[in-house]
Order: C-alpha cells, then structure tokens, then sequence
C-alpha cells in the first residue's frame, strides 16, 4: 500500500490549499453533485419538521447531560468495560495512543491490522506510525480503502472518497491492483474491493475499529455502518482494538435510540444503516467466534481544552454526521483536503484549534461567512456559528491576555494593524460627531476612492460612497419640510 | 399586532455610506403608510463588523453609543436583515453581564426586519402600478436564519399584481458576503458570489430585491465588474416604493 | 501522573453544570409507530425490501418446507446451520429434496476453520431475536449455539424471523425487552445486507458482508400473507 506523506500541519496552508481546490473544476462538479444529493436525502429523511425538532432538541439534551457527566461516565465505562473483559487506555496525546496500539499489537507479533472506519485513528496518524514499526494497517472502508490507495487523505468523515469520480477509481484500481482489467461498474468495482479485503480479514492479527457512542451504564460499544467492514474488523481477528475521543461515551443504552436515528437520517438520509453493532465484550467461554481480546483507546488529544470552557464544551456534542459539511458553501467549493485538517468543514473549523492549536489553524475560524447552514442543520444543535466567532475571539486575544481558559495559540491571528484599524473604526463609530464628519468627508472625497481594495476588488468593482450619506439626506429633507 | 403610529429607522451603516437612496426609500415608503418615521441623527453602526471579526470589546463600545438613541416605546424599524439579527439577537450576548443588560434586551425586543414589518406589523396591501416584470429574491443568510423572516419578502413581492417573482438556483445559499469574510477569504467569497450572480442571471429575472445591504453590494458589486450582464439588483424598499408609485 | 489521572483532573477542573437526564421514552410516546400488527408488518416489509430484503411469508409450521422450496430454487453449494433445534429442523427438510446443499454445523469454535468459512460457505440460516417495524430491521443476538459470524461472513444470509415478536420502534425494542440489564458480547441490528455508495454515490450491495439476505417470516395465526399483500401495502 502507499504510505501517505506526512506533512506537518497542511491547515496552515489552508488558503493556498483553498485556492488549488476552487481552479479543480472536475473536483468543484463532484463535490457540487453530491453535496445537492446528501441535502435532498436529508430533507426526505425528516418529512415531519415537528419531529425533527423535538428529536435535535432531544438530541441536544442528551448529549449535554453526558458532558455534564462526563469524568464520572467515562469511570463508570471503564469499570462496566473491565467487568465485561474489556481493556480500558487513557490517552492524553497522538502519541500516547500510538505507542498503546503499536504495544498490543507488537506483543502478539502481529504484521497485519484491518481498520474499520475510524477519524481518530486518522487525527492520531496511527497508519503512518504503525507502517514506520513494520506493521501494515489496512484501511477496509471502500472509501477509505481507495483514498489509502491513492496515497490521500478522507476528504469527507462520511463519504471519504466523494471528491473522486468512477473514472478516478477504476484507473487506480487498474493501476494499483494485481490483474484488474479497467472498469467503471460501480459493482464491479465493489466486487473487486471485496474479494481483496476478505483475504485481508482472514489473515489480519488485529482489527481496529471507531466508537459512535460508548455506553456507561451496560459497557457497550456501537458502531454504525452499512458495509458490514466493521463488522469484520470487529469478529474475525482474535484483536479488537478500539478507539475513540473521550466525548463519545453516553450516559444509558437507551441515549444511543435518538442520537442514532439522527445520525444516519442526518449524515446520509438513510432512516438506519445496514448494521448497528453494539459490542460489550471479548469472546466469552463456550462462544465459539469474536475476538479473544478487546482493547478501548480513550483519546483526549485537546478535547479537555474544549470542555474547560461552558460555550466551547458545546463543540463535543458533535455525533460526526456530517450534516454541515453537507450543507456549508464553503466546504462544498473547496471540499475536505483544503482544510488539512482531519475534521473538515465546520465542525473542523470549531474542532481542530482545540487538537491543534489556533496557531496551526489561523485561518479556519474565519473561513465561514456566518451563514448558519450548518447550525440549522446540526442534529444536536450546536451553535457552529457562535463557536466560530469565539475562536475568532480567541484567535484575535493577545497572547499575553490573561483569562479564564486560555486556548492553545491565543493570539495566533492578531495583528497590530488589525488591531488598531479595529480601534481606529471604534473611535469613528462609538462617536457621533466623529462619524458626521467621517461620513461628510468619505462622501465629499468620493472620487478619492482606491481603485484596489484589499480583497474586496478581487471580485467585486470598488466600494464608492454615495454622494450625500443617509444621514445628510434625511437633515436635507427635514429642512425642506420646514421652509414649506 | 397593532399598528404603531411611530417607528425608528437604524437605518444601517451600509446603507448610510453606500446606498442612502435605500434608506430614504424606506422612509418615504413607511410615511405614504401613514407611520412616522424618526431617524436618529447620532446613529453609526450596530457593531457587527467588529463583533464578527472577533473584536466583541470595539462592537459593545461603539453598540453602547447607540443605546440612547431609542427612548420612545416604537418599533425600530431596520433595514437590513444581518444588522437587524445583530440587534435582535446578538445585542443581548454581547451585553450580557454588562450594566446595560437589561435596557439592551428591552431594545432588542423592538427591532423588528424592513419586510417583516411591512408584511406582519402592517399588513401592506401594495397596489401595483408598474409593467409586468420578473423579479428574483434573495434573502440574506441572516434573515433566513436568526430572524426566521425569509418569507417575508417573498410574500411582499407576491402581493405585487403585476410581478412574477422566479426562483433561483440554490435560493437559500449564502452569497459569500459574510463582512470580513470576503475580504480575508476573497477566493472563496469569489467563488460563492460568482455563482451567486449565475444564478440569478440564469433564473430569467429582470432584476432582483433582497433586504440586505451587504448582500446587495455584494452580487452588484460583482455583477458591475463582470461588465456582460445587465442584471442589477435592488434593495427591496426601492423597489415596492417604485412598484407603488411612490417613487418619482 | 497517568493519562487517566490527568484527564480526569482536568475535566474534573471545568465548571460544573447540573442537568437532569431528558426523557426519552416521552419523545417516542409522542411520535408513536402506530401499534397495528398488520400495519407494523406492511411497513416493516416495505422498509426491508426497499433495502434488497427477500421476505418469504410462512408460519410457525411450514417454515422447513419454505426453506427447502427456496434451497430448491436458489441452489446454494452449501448452508451454514447453527447446532439448534430449528438448525436440525432446517436440515430435515432440506434433506428430502432432490438436491441438498453441502451442510455443515457450527459446532466448534471457529479458529480451526476460518478459512472454509470464508471460501466454502454461500449460505447460514440464524434465528432472530425480534423485528422493528419502522426502519425495517432484524435484531440478531448472536450466542453459542448460534455464532456472531453466521450473519457476517456468507454470501446469503438466511433469518427466520417470528413476525409476533415486530416492535414499532428501536425504542420500545430496547425498553420492552430491558436489554440494559444484560447485554450479550455482540448485539446487531440489520437492515438488509450489507451496502456501500462510497463510489460516487452509487449504491451496491454485497460490500463486506452478505450480498442477500432472506427473511423467512412466521406469521401468526390471523395474518395471512394476503392481507400484507394488498393494494397499497
């Protein structure tokens, strides 16, 4: 398999990155077909707009419920989990939950890991890490199993590989893969994806899965998914290991009804996957198949920093649907990789500064015009768009600012000019009589106007003051009003 | 709701400096309506550009100059769907914990969006006087979102006789305004705008009205320098004081 | 300090919100699955079939022999059957037909024969555990008897399902039959086999697990495949 370059912080780059993705008219088609596609299938999902509501709002309450509760839940999954013969780690970084799954898949000299779909195993690296160990990790979602292929990255945490077309795929199928004569039969192509990966879960040592929810009261992990891959990675080798954010455990059994039902009618309009899989344990006496052990990865990677913080904490209601990226016109222009993030779109924009650093995502909380598409649609009702102008706060803060929770990277998009043009439009607009006078002599000196104005005349003509301001014109006519 | 004899216009400070004609329009649209109109001469800005662009301090400073601007009890009256959810909804935030928390929330409860008080405090019935035309909308993201007032302007335009209002392509998306967001992320907002004014010029429209002055200046803004294309766009209130004859 | 104990400190440190757990089974009481058996079933066969489900009608009495019809017409080489009494069953009938699929018995614990498992077997027959009608769904309780692997692995997935046991939502599933008070190593719930549309958003079936799934369904006493069947069903 390709080994992906490792490129150290790619969401710096994210306005190059943005730039390469707009001139990509084969991607900019792809990205627009389907992004229409996954909103029609959402909106079909939810015929009922009172159900949809009470459900988000049901949805909301839930996930906040077990925020509150959160280091007394994730005590409590770990005592049900090791009662059910379940492993528990804690991981405060990338690197400490490397060396955990490297250590359990060492020990039992295993060379072959098949991975069901996981974005944590993604935002952790574990694939270049465990190959750097001599340890193949071999991704099985058809999606992620072609962008691994192709040497990229998920553009999409649902649709991994929904910037490629068929055309794209059955080249790299042809290409990559022993003896495969070129098609684009969409089944054909399944076909041979599957006839390749089942030798894989036959052969592999270990299986790596994601957690959606990971339930305190019975010590259950569940897994959504239609391919039946998790499954797989999840029966057949004699390893589990599983790996998710410390924000994914819900409080009882019963949590996971709602919060399931508006995951899959959100991420894909689907009223439920092929498989729910609900795992609470290793292969018990006298069961005759699953696997011997079962490991869970508890990650925290930044996650803390968001819960430090009551309006932050909000971003780790997030269920990983999709839905906004679904529904941003941003993402669906520029698409997943510009982003250089693990997390695109707006839940990436409000999700990597707390994994990364507002310094390696300087410009993400302010790609969004505030447009609120995906707050209107977000199934647990995270407010997107006031999470992103906090992070504009944040990121504006001087870095010598004391506050309450400080953010990795306060300050990392503070400028002087910024700063003083801020304060500089606060001396005109917090004084009347300054602003009279800004408003006459911009509209006196109208002809005066830059013909290139920062970005603004990239795309548009000047911005000309009217001859005479609002202000003027309605003194204008009252004065009229009393000579008559 | 009972029809108030007196409002304010905050008229804006898009409008103010680039379209005043708008604001005016407004104006005179509301007085033919028999309401009078105050337009407090000390207004500037509702601190948006600030409070977005993630300056909360400079937007309550310059929003705090603004608080004495609206002792009666009458509806204030704006005309722009963003800066009327700024007041509305962000006021409140931005104030919260602040000494004027409370007079902020009472002002809050007063704004009320151009079209929607045309349409639900006044109940207009327009009477139509100019030529068959065709008319695309576009309701700012801000409208549709926090005031919930996306309707409005489609049902004003729809009371017009001799107007047929066309549907755009992707009506409910952004235009790539967003404030600072065009100017820190031109190639983006680039994108959204360009695709924006296809839009509108493929819907078949004569012209198109939207209640916002951001977006307005936006898509005409890019309409300008595309050169080709004839299409302009009006702000809502010229436009229905012109449909009724109001406008010389 | 440990990862854990660091962690906790850490969330522990963050301000504390009391909110009470919201109630969920409120919500489902307000938007109900209407509770009409020949109703719950129409829709639950809807749901099913419009996932590529094959459901075959029968009774508490003549499912072998609709098992074997089907083996008749289907021809699979061979069938996966659990070491259980409607396991034994199924092969009895199977066995008076003309042509009978290699059988075999999942009667030891699978390390010794992956491999056939994945190349030799088309087909496994599994009971169900109980239906939910409104997203079309089958909940499989793998145990001993009856291995998790059985409904994953072979390209035909067989599930005898007792149509009495339909509930009309996940919900009242969960809560009516109080699964928190045990749950077993691997619970599923399926919904047709297995799927993918990560190519271009063109749905295909048979992506990792079964690429059909046939439902044999008991009907009780009262509901005749008929009245399933009507005009509008």
């Amino acid at each position: 398999m390709n080994s992906q370059p490792v490129t150290l912080y790619p969401s710096r780059q994210f306005k190059d990155n943005a730039r390469a993705a707009l001139a990509d008219t084969e991607l900019r088609g792809s990205l627009r077909s389907a992004m229409d596609f996954l909103m029609a299938k959402r909106s079909s999902a939810f015929p009922d707009t009172d159900e949809l509501d009470a459900l988000r709002t049901l949805g909301e309450a839930i996930r906040q419920r077990c925020l509150s509760r959160l280091p007394e839940l994730l005590e409590q999954l770990e005592e049900r989990l090791t009662a059910n013969g379940v492993t528990v780690h804690w991981a405060e970084t990338p690197a400490q939950a490397n060396a955990i799954i490297h250590g359990l898949v060492a020990a039992r000299n295993g060379t072959l890991m098949v991975k069901g779909k996981s974005m944590v195993s993604e935002e952790i690296e574990l694939n270049h890490h465990l190959e750097a160990h001599g340890i193949q990790a071999l991704e099985s979602d058809m999606g992620e199993y072609i962008v691994q292929m192709a040497g990229e990255k998920p553009t999409h945490i649902i649709m991994p590989a929904i910037h490629k077309t068929k055309a794209q795929i059955a080249r790299l199928f042809h290409e990559k893969l022993p003896d495969t004569p070129y098609t684009e039969d969409v089944d054909a192509l399944i076909r041979i994806g599957r006839n390749a990966l089942r030798e894989a879960y036959l052969q592999a040592d270990v299986g790596l899965s994601g957690v959606n929810f990971a339930v305190a009261e019975t010590g259950t992990l569940c897994l959504v998914e239609n391919e039946g891959n998790g499954r797989m990675c999840t029966t057949v080798p004699d390893l589990h290991i599983a790996i998710t954010g410390i924000e994914k455990v819900v409080e009882k059994l019963e949590d996971v009804v709602p919060l399931y039902s508006l995951l899959t009618r959100s991420a894909i309009g689907q009223p439920i996957t092929t498989y729910f899989n609900m795992i609470s344990g290793p292969r018990r006496p006298g069961e005759k198949d699953g696997p011997r052990e079962v490991h869970l990865v508890l990650l925290d990677n930044g996650r803390s920093q968001a819960y430090a913080d009551q309006q932050l904490r909000k971003t780790l209601q997030c269920i990983r649907c999709g839905a906004c990226m679904n529904h941003c016109p941003v993402y669906s222009r520029i698409g997943g990789h510009a982003y250089g993030t693990t997390y695109p779109g707006p839940i990436g924009e409000i999700i990597s500064p707390h994994l990364l650093g507002l310094e390696n995502t300087r410009d993400l909380p302010t790609a969004s015009s505030l447009c609120g598409a995906c707050g209107e649609v977000c199934p647990v009702r995270i407010p997107i768009p006031e999470m992103l102008m906090r992070l504009r706060e944040e990121s504006q803060r001087p870095a010598g600012e004391a506050v309450d929770h400080p953010l990795r990277g306060q300050g990392a998009a503070a400028s002087t000019t910024e700063a003083l043009a801020w304060r500089a439009w606060r001396r005109v607009y917090a004084s009347p009589g300054t602003y009279r006078l800004f408003g006459w002599s911009a509209t006196r000196l109208r002809a005066l106007t830059p013909p290139t104005q920062a970005g603004w005349t990239q795309n548009h003509v000047p911005m000309t003051p009217a001859p005479k301001t609002l202000h003027e014109l309605v003194r204008e006519r009252e004065a009229r009003r009393k000579e008559s | 709701m009972s029809r108030p004899s007196d409002v304010y216009l905050f008229g804006t400070c898009l409008v103010d400096l680039f379209m005043p004609d708008a604001g005016m329009d407004a104006i005179t649209l509301l007085e033919t309506l028999g309401i009078r109109v105050h337009f407090p001469q000390a207004q500037s800005c509702c601190g948006q550009p600030a409070y977005t662009s993630g300056h909360p301090r400079e937007a309550r400073d310059v929003a705090r100059s603004q608080l004495d601007l609206f002792p009666g009890d009458w509806p204030i009256v704006v005309p722009s769907g963003s800066c009327g959810g700024m007041l509305k909804h962000h006021w409140p935030t931005l104030f919260a914990g602040e000494p004027e928390q409370e007079r902020v929330v009472a002002i809050a409860a007063r704004v009320v969006e151009f079209s929607d008080f045309l349409l639900n405090h006044l109940d207009w019935q327009p009477v139509d006087t100019g030529p068959a035309t065709r008319v695309a909308v576009h309701t700012s993201c801000s409208a549709r979102r926090e005031m919930n007032v996306h309707t409005t302007s489609w049902a004003l335009v729809d009371r017009l006789a001799n107007v047929t209002r066309v549907v755009h392509d992707h009506e409910s998306e952004c235009c790539g305004f967003g404030g600072t967001f065009s100017i820190k992320h031109p190639d983006i907002a680039g994108a959204m705008v360009t695709d924006k004014a296809r839009a509108l010029e493929d819907s078949g429209a004569i012209e198109f009205v939207t209640a916002d002055a951001g977006c307005l200046m936006n898509i005409n803004g890019k309409l300008a320098l595309d050169k080709a294309t004839p299409l302009r766009g009006k702000h809502l209130a010229s436009f229905l004081l012109e449909r009724t004859g109001g406008k010389s | 300090m440990s990862a854990r104990e660091s962690i906790l400190a850490k969330l522990r440190a963050a301000p504390k919100t009391a909110l009470a757990h919201p109630d969920i089974a409120a919500h489902y009481q307000r938007f109900p699955f209407p509770d009409d058996p020949v109703g719950k079933l129409r829709h639950w066969a809807r749901m099913m079939r419009s996932v590529k489900t094959e459901i075959l009608w029968t009774d508490a009495t003549h499912w072998p022999e609709a098992l074997a019809e089907w083996a008749d017409h289907r021809r699979p080489a061979s069938l996966l059957l659990s070491d259980t009494p409607h396991g034994h069953q199924a092969a009895a009938a199977l066995a008076t037909r003309p042509t009978v699929p290699a059988l075999r018995y999942f009667d030891s614990e699978l390390d010794g024969w992956k491999e056939q498992l994945f190349h030799d077997v088309e087909a496994a027959f599994t009971r169900v555990r109980c239906g939910i009608a409104a997203t079309g769904t089958l909940v499989l309780w793998p145990d001993a008897q009856e291995p998790r692997t059985m409904s994953l692995v072979p390209p035909i997935h067989i599930a005898l399902f007792d149509t009495t046991t339909l509930h009309g939502d996940f919900h009242s599933a969960m809560h009516q039959e109080n699964w928190a008070a045990g749950m077993p190593t691997n619970a599923v719930l399926v919904s047709g086999p297995s799927k993918t549309a990560d190519i271009q958003l063109t749905l295909a079936y048979g992506a990792h697990g079964p690429r059909d799934l046939v439902v044999l369904a008991m009907l009780p006493d009262g509901i005749s495949p008929a009245m399933l069947e009507e005009e509008g069903a």
